[in-house]
């Protein structure tokens, strides 16, 4: 993808050329290992379900199409977009909670120099390695005093909050990168700080709120635990708990139906991931080293 | 959404506030004070209510016995002594041990191993590390869970494979020596994301210093041990630390993998499946956060050793200059 003009030099000479077909052939042997489960839940999703164990076969000789076809009756009188739908309430708030506050947040740590800053900057990094479970009771018990539970603020409040500390961190470290110059002429121009975020350094941090954007929308997506503890109607599960709901139902051996499903939730984590990749994979980088 | 008017009530405040241009030095500072407090104070919020104030509740939980329908009663150190004696907790933290100081290690090995593989200019590196990349975003999500479970299972792909290899170890999913194992590959399988931060790691290491090693007559090993592994131990310092915190957290793979409640005879049962399991299936709100302080205990001291270990085996440049 970017190196094609090494490419041209290097095929010039045959030693190099068959180092390359050499390297080419490991990495994609490597490569088929590694994602062997993603193809094969494919292609198991058309597979008759007592035959998606036993089968040695990546993909179907007779594919079926029963599996899917019998998701249209979804799981215990609930519809199968039922659980797409209120996954995708869930990650698109939290894609719009987080963005927002870590944005503002960020902006005042790398850009207002207020008292106190670095110490709070320091107890935001000190968060970063707390681990969850900590919070969890407490946080459980707060919710449930507000009667809060089953509903999805408790699964919200921390993203509209600022509390994904590997957020704010990421844009922290992308807004400090901006040019001062940048600022400082806006400063002159008379803008105050609510314009200078609004017009200058939110547009520029494009790329560290696109890849915050995405890994929240991933995450929320594959969330367990949080609407595991905070939903009890299956009306209002996720896709995570629908698929459980899917498996406790049909019994833990007939995988017909769960493979099935388990394919079509994926579809919009791979897509996500297939449109923004790039992003993703520099922001990873850039957030792990400086 | 009370909380999004909460976010916007605040940056409308700040507006009206810096539309007054400064004056004077002095009211700057100030105005940037206030300017500060408001663009943070969606964060300073979440840190008071969802953070800090539920870190000294767990810790006074921790003390008491709590079933949420009565109000918490002071009973000391007696949460930490049952834990100490209970045999399940004990279980859960040789569990959690032994996947974390298996699968972290293995994981760290093949992102670094891929991460070279990758760190050749070669056509179609982009899509190389995409792919590679991938199943740490999918492999968080109970679809996974299930094909781990499809594949780990009795007569399936794993169990033929290693079958053929004359390797008769039957389904993974229902043995208690292996389940935890198809656990450990499950994490491995996840390597994209250190894999990444080593291949950026990779890309800073001076490529004079390969020169000057291969004029030295030093071997493709050689090299790889003096100068790669010392030039990225900064990234491996950080990539340790992280996965390994990452790990002592493992809940959702545990539980969705499982065919009962992470087990069979608890041999998934992972710190956290047995801290849900005491605080939401059988309403122990105490005891679970006696059992959550003592896991952050445990990160903390994992945090400290490394940090304290860093100054023997990671290498900043200051150093080689």
């Amino acid at each position: 993808m970017t190196t094609v003009t090494p490419q041209v030099s290097q095929s010039a000479d045959p030693r190099k050329r068959t180092g390359s077909i050499v390297w080419h052939v490991f990495a994609i042997a490597v490569l088929c290992v590694v994602l062997y489960p993603v193809v094969w839940v494919i292609g198991a999703a058309f597979k008759p379900g007592k035959t998606i164990v036993g089968s040695a076969q990546l993909f179907p000789t007779s594919p079926i199409m029963d599996n899917i076809k019998g998701l249209g009756d979804g799981i215990a009188g609930i519809s199968i977009s039922s659980f797409f739908l209120n996954s995708l309430f869930y990650a698109g708030m939290a894609v719009v909670g987080v963005v927002i506050s870590s944005s503002l947040t960020a902006y005042a740590f790398s850009k207002i120099p207020f008292k106190g800053r670095k110490f709070f900057f320091a107890m935001m990094i000190g968060t970063l390695l707390l681990p969850y479970h900590v919070l969890l009771i407490p946080q459980y018990v707060m919710f449930q005093k507000l009667d809060l539970i089953n509903t999805y603020v408790p699964l919200l409040a921390g993203k509209f909050l600022a509390t994904e500390a590997f957020f704010v961190f990421l844009m922290v470290q992308f807004m400090r990168g901006l040019p001062r110059e940048l600022d400082e002429a806006a400063k002159l121009d008379g803008c105050g700080h609510l314009r200078t975020y609004w017009s200058i350094v939110l547009p520029l941090s494009r790329p560290a709120l696109i890849t915050s954007a995405i890994f929240t929308f991933i995450n929320a997506w594959n969330d367990f635990m949080g609407p595991l503890i905070y939903l009890n109607e299956p009306s209002k599960y996720t896709v995570s708990l629908g698929l459980m709901m899917f498996r406790d139902q049909q019994g833990i051996s007939d995988y017909g139906g769960q493979i099935a499903m388990a394919m079509v939730a994926l579809i919009p984590v791979v897509a996500f991931f297939m449109a923004f990749q790039r992003y993703l994979i520099d922001g990873m980088a850039t957030s792990g080293l400086k | 959404m009370s909380l999004v008017k909460d976010a916007t009530g605040a940056t409308s405040l700040a507006d009206k506030n810096t539309s007054v241009r400064p004056v004077a030095h002095r009211r700057r500072g100030r105005r940037d004070n206030l300017a500060g407090y408001l663009f943070m104070s969606p964060w300073l919020a979440g840190f008071l209510l969802l953070t800090a104030g539920p870190m000294i509740a767990s810790l006074y939980y921790a003390f008491t016995n709590y079933n949420l329908f009565a109000p918490p009663q002071w009973v000391g150190f007696d949460n930490f002594t049952a834990m100490f004696d209970d045999p399940r907790w004990q279980k859960s933290v040789q569990v959690t041990l032994k996947y974390v100081v298996i699968g972290t290690p293995l994981k760290l090995a093949l992102a670094l191993a891929v991460a070279l593989l990758l760190n050749q200019s070669r056509r179609g590196q982009g899509l190389y590390r995409a792919a590679f990349y991938a199943p740490s975003l999918i492999g968080a999500s109970v679809s996974v869970g299930f094909v781990w479970r499809a594949i780990f299972s009795d007569n399936a792909v794993v169990d033929k494979g290693l079958g053929a290899l004359g390797l008769n170890l039957g389904g993974w999913i229902g043995d208690p020596d292996l389940i935890l194992y198809s656990l450990v590959a499950l994490t491995v399988w996840q390597f994209g994301a250190p894999m990444v931060i080593f291949l950026a790691g990779l890309k800073q290491v001076p490529k004079e210093l390969y020169e000057a090693a291969a004029v030295d007559g030093a071997g493709p090993l050689r090299r790889f041990w003096n100068i790669t592994l010392p030039m990225i131990s900064p990234v491996l310092f950080f990539n340790v630390l992280l996965e390994s915190i990452h790990s002592f957290q493992i809940f959702g793979s545990a539980y969705v993998v499982s065919n009962t409640f992470c087990g069979p005879a608890d041999a998934t049962l992972v710190y956290t499946c047995y801290l849900y399991q005491k605080g939401f299936q059988q309403s122990q709100m105490g005891f679970a956060s006696a059992m959550a302080w003592m896991l952050l205990l445990a990160v903390a001291l994992v945090t400290a050793v490394l940090f304290w270990s860093q100054k023997k085996w990671v290498h900043y440049e200051e150093d080689v200059k």
